[in-house]
């Protein structure tokens, strides 16, 4: 018995449609030379140094006192905003799903899932000085504490717990959701208590969701530069230690390496995360709700749980609104009268405010549409073709998801600053627009294809076959009946594109020349110098751009989408 | 109608076609099609039948191109297609979920082929209004496909697949998501346009009345390979296994040792009683033979071939069914408009007999 023919024939089959052929090829070369390289030279450098093969470099990055406690710092944080994460989702995941409450409530939690979507990822850590810090509103001017200090370990914890929940409570949202309702109405017929339906019930069949929504924030924590570089003071994480590495002690070397055992951390992370929990999660909760939940009525349970959520609501969404708030005071935790604009127009007059939001602006929206289309590729081939590098395109946009910034960053410096390989060949990109806008492209990249993935697995695949047997070739399917059928989530792609890469910042401050003013890496380093008024004035525009996109989004996918036309037409 | 005739209907022909396939749990290979030699002549309706997993589809999808044979060359109007991709075959395929363009109405649905082929406007617009008429849609043309109902959305599908003129139709189960009285109206309207047309039509299906009345031809598979090819008439009486026997229709079988040979006749014993059966096939005396019998071929009577006793007797509306007891073996039979014919009881004794061209020996 042996399969060779119809592997030929389809290799035939693959040859003769040459844009999928071409498609395919470049594609792999995209990967390859833009994330599949720039992390195998920093092994490659790490391990190759003037004495050939040797593990030098990790030994000495491991006598360094500062990076062995950077390891410890960063897990330390992780684990802790991890478990604060999930368990802050899970209260307001089970109070949605499972609580009857106000309209108005629903709302505070929508605008709460939002928030972190929009908002440039260090917008948390500058609000969180200016309520709590030394001269912080709250502090200084509520409680009277003068020398309160929340440079470091909580800091940093508290900022990205609120940072990271919203996203556990999504994914735990739609878990419940998709538990059947009957489960635990035959438990409740039985007996039970509520208490106990919630622990012998719904928590098991949770608890797999539950630990990848822990595993997924551990991995986001521990790949975030913007929060610890502004509030961590002296508490370096990882990601700021190879920064610092860099930029401070200009050990390039030692750099890669440190940068490889963080890649290690997340990878091994995200492989139990994706290979083990995720299988579990969608093995426990297969079933659709069969009919709707009876929600929660008694007022002994709502009551309490609806007003702690929406304090909780309440307080994440005053710590966004103090930043425009903030860039309003003429000195801030001094004078808070008579508001003024004078940063603003500081933001534009002294300090080339303009140029910073062009680039930032052109750069991310050249971008964006690659970075879209790029990934509705990429998720097309994966969900309905069937070739043989298929997997090898998979595997590679999904570790791409796993590497943080930080780390890509380096890469980038180590495989692109003197040439592929160090030799000199492509060298001519390193310092340009299109590097910076590569790596927008690929830190963008996974998220898209991730949702252009599960956009696709819900049309038909007989769809396009009908289309390709009517005559139409690889590119008229594509551009005839795959993209319009996805055309929502290819538009909510760019917006997603759009926004991840104005407000990105740990891969790009690595790489940035001082020809491009980019607005992240501004506010970062008016933060770092203390000039938080200023820093809070280009953070306030930022947050007006990506949130003006998403609302125009949302706009054109209204009046021009395709849900539009199918609800038409119901 | 008569101008709409299809130009060139194509035969296919399958030349010793296999498809190997891994097994997702145990990891090894196996035959999901094996050494599938038939061939189709041009403008005949034939229908692969089988249970799921019988490879029935998978030859469809092969034949379309959808999948590449590890074995064999497929030849559609006299040419070998296995390296063509499938929009370069001149196949039209109608799928069990329609796969309607949900972003195009019924006429872009339809017209969506002959834009392909890059068809004058003027050609277009006459040729889906035509085709629109025949599965009588006429009228819908601007409506948006979700509009539909689920037999009009197979009456768009149909459509969209006739009206490039491809050299075969291929069926992929098109009716199994319609409710049970559209079913029947449906097939017959592709059976009246299939033949209308003059096209080549495969189909696959799982449903034997639906292969039975639709088919000039029955391909019935089970596990990969051809249990039996003829007419549905011979599939029906002369089944060459119990397997196709069963599959095709409810059916008793009576064991028994032949007792005679005469010219296209053999006696068959059965418990003791000789009961002759037509059949052309060389049985010697003292072979077992089996004899099929459908239950409608039945008739129950105080006298007859064969005594049984009645252990069912049930009032189905337009038949009497009646499980009976021959010997060891439980016969079925369905007894036709029963209000003018003696009912036989629970326990009542009875006898069995039937036509001898009825019954088949295998």
């Amino acid at each position: 018995m042996a399969r060779g023919q119809s592997a030929a024939l389809d290799r035939k089959k693959l040859m003769a449609d040459p844009i999928m052929m071409t498609t395919i090829v470049l594609l792999i070369a995209f990967l390859t030379l833009f994330i599949l390289y720039p992390l195998a030279i920093l092994l490659v450098d790490s391990l190759y140094g003037t004495n050939g093969l040797s593990m030098e470099t990790f030994t000495r990055i491991f006598q360094m006192r500062t990076f062995r406690r950077s390891i410890t710092n960063t897990l330390k944080v992780g684990f802790v905003v991890g478990i604060f994460s999930t368990l802050i989702g899970l209260l307001f995941a089970y109070v949605e799903v499972y609580v009857k409450m106000r309209k108005a409530v629903g709302g505070l939690f929508k605008v709460v899932s939002m928030l972190p979507v929009v908002s440039p990822p260090f917008v948390l850590s500058l609000s969180m000085i200016m309520l709590f810090g030394k001269a912080g509103l709250i502090t200084r001017f509520v409680l009277g504490i003068y020398d309160n200090n929340i440079y470091g370990y909580w800091g940093i914890v508290i900022v990205q717990t609120l940072t990271f929940f919203p996203v556990c409570y999504m994914m735990l949202k739609g878990l419940l959701k998709n538990i059947d309702p009957s489960m635990e109405e035959a438990s409740r017929d039985m007996g039970a208590s509520r208490w106990k339906v919630f622990t012998t019930v719904t928590l098991p069949l949770l608890l797999p969701g539950l630990g990848n929504a822990f595993l997924v924030t551990f991995i986001e924590s521990i790949a975030d530069f913007a929060n610890p570089m502004i509030i961590g003071g002296s508490y370096d994480t990882l990601a700021t230690t190879i920064y610092l590495q860099i930029t401070g002690a200009m050990d390039k070397q030692g750099a890669a390496a440190m940068a490889v055992v963080l890649l290690c951390i997340t990878l091994a992370m995200f492989a139990v995360q994706k290979y083990y929990l995720e299988r579990k999660t969608a093995a426990t909760l297969t079933g659709k709700a069969s009919r709707a939940r009876m929600l929660i009525e008694d007022k002994s349970v709502t009551v309490p749980l609806t007003v702690l959520c929406s304090l909780a609501a309440l307080f994440v969404i005053m710590m966004y609104i103090c930043v425009p708030i903030g860039a309003l005071f003429p000195t801030w935790g001094y004078k808070f009268t008579p508001l003024t604009f004078k940063w603003f127009e500081q933001v534009f007059t002294k300090y080339r405010g303009l140029q910073a939001f062009r680039d930032s602006f052109v750069l991310s929206l050249i971008a964006s549409p690659i970075t879209a289309l790029l990934s509705m590729i990429i998720s097309y081939l994966v969900v309905k073709r069937k070739f043989k590098a298929k997997g090898f395109i998979e595997a590679v946009s999904i570790l791409a998801m796993a590497v943080p910034g930080t780390v890509l960053g380096v890469g980038y410096i180590r495989g692109f600053a003197n040439g592929l390989f160090h030799t000199g060949f492509l060298s001519g990109i390193y310092g340009t627009a299109l590097i910076l806008i590569i790596v927008f492209v690929v830190r963008s990249l996974p998220t898209g294809t991730r949702s252009g993935i599960s956009a696709l697995r819900q049309i038909d695949k007989s769809i396009e076959e009908s289309a390709y047997d009517m005559g139409a070739d690889s590119l008229k399917v594509f551009t005839s009946v795959t993209l319009p059928l996805i055309k929502d989530s290819f538009l909510s792609g760019l917006v997603t594109a759009f926004v991840r890469s104005i407000t990105a910042i740990s891969a790009i401050i690595l790489l940035v020349t001082p020809s491009y003013l980019l607005i992240t890496v501004q506010i970062n380093e008016f933060a770092e110098k203390g000039a938080y008024s200023i820093a809070c004035a280009f953070a306030s525009i930022l947050i007006l751009i990506t949130y003006g996109a998403v609302l125009l989004m949302n706009v054109v996918i209204k009046y021009f989408g395709t849900s539009r036309k199918t609800k038409e037409a119901e | 109608m008569a101008d709409m005739r299809v130009k060139e209907p194509k035969g296919v022909k399958l030349d010793h076609i296999s498809k190997i396939y891994k097994d997702p749990k145990t990891g090894k290979d196996f035959y999901a099609v094996h050494d599938v030699d038939l061939t189709i002549e041009p403008g005949t309706f034939v229908t692969l039948l089988g249970p799921s997993g019988c490879g029935k589809t998978t030859t469809l999808r092969m034949i379309a191109g959808f999948e590449s044979p590890d074995e064999g060359e497929i030849y559609l109007g006299g040419e070998p297609i296995n390296a063509l991709t499938p929009n370069k075959r001149d196949t039209a395929m109608v799928f069990q979920s329609y796969a309607l363009f949900p972003h195009y109405n019924v006429f872009d649905n339809v017209a969506y082929g002959l834009r392909l082929r890059k068809v004058p406007k003027e050609e277009i617009q006459r040729r889906v209004t035509e085709i629109l008429a025949l599965v009588e849609l006429s009228g819908m043309e601007q409506r948006m496909t979700n509009q539909l109902s689920g037999g009009q959305q197979q009456r768009v599908a149909l459509a969209r697949a006739l009206v490039v003129e491809p050299g075969v139709l291929l069926f992929d189960e098109p009716l199994s998501n319609l409710d049970a009285k559209l079913r029947v109206q449906m097939r017959t309207e592709i059976r009246r346009i299939q033949q209308a047309l003059g096209i080549t039509a495969i189909y696959v299906t799982h449903d034997q009345s639906e292969a039975m009345s639709i088919s000039d031809n029955i391909i019935l598979m089970k596990g990969g390979v051809i249990a039996q090819m003829g007419t549905p008439t011979e599939i029906y009486y002369r089944p060459n296994s119990e397997f196709v026997a069963d599959f095709i229709g409810e059916c008793n079988f009576l064991k028994g040792r032949i007792s005679a040979v005469n010219p296209g006749e053999a006696v068959v014993n059965v418990n003791g009683h000789d009961v002759p059966v037509a059949t052309e096939k060389a049985v010697k005396v003292g072979d077992e033979g089996e004899i099929v019998l459908r239950p409608e071929a039945i008739v129950i009577a105080d006298e007859g071939l064969l005594p049984c006793k009645v252990e069912l007797s049930c009032f189905m509306g337009s038949y009497q069914n009646y499980h009976v007891r021959v010997g060891d073996t439980l016969v079925k039979i369905t007894d036709n408009c029963p209000i003018n014919k003696k009912i036989f009881h629970v326990g009542d004794n009875a006898c069995i007999s039937f036509e001898k061209v009825c019954a088949h020996l295998l």
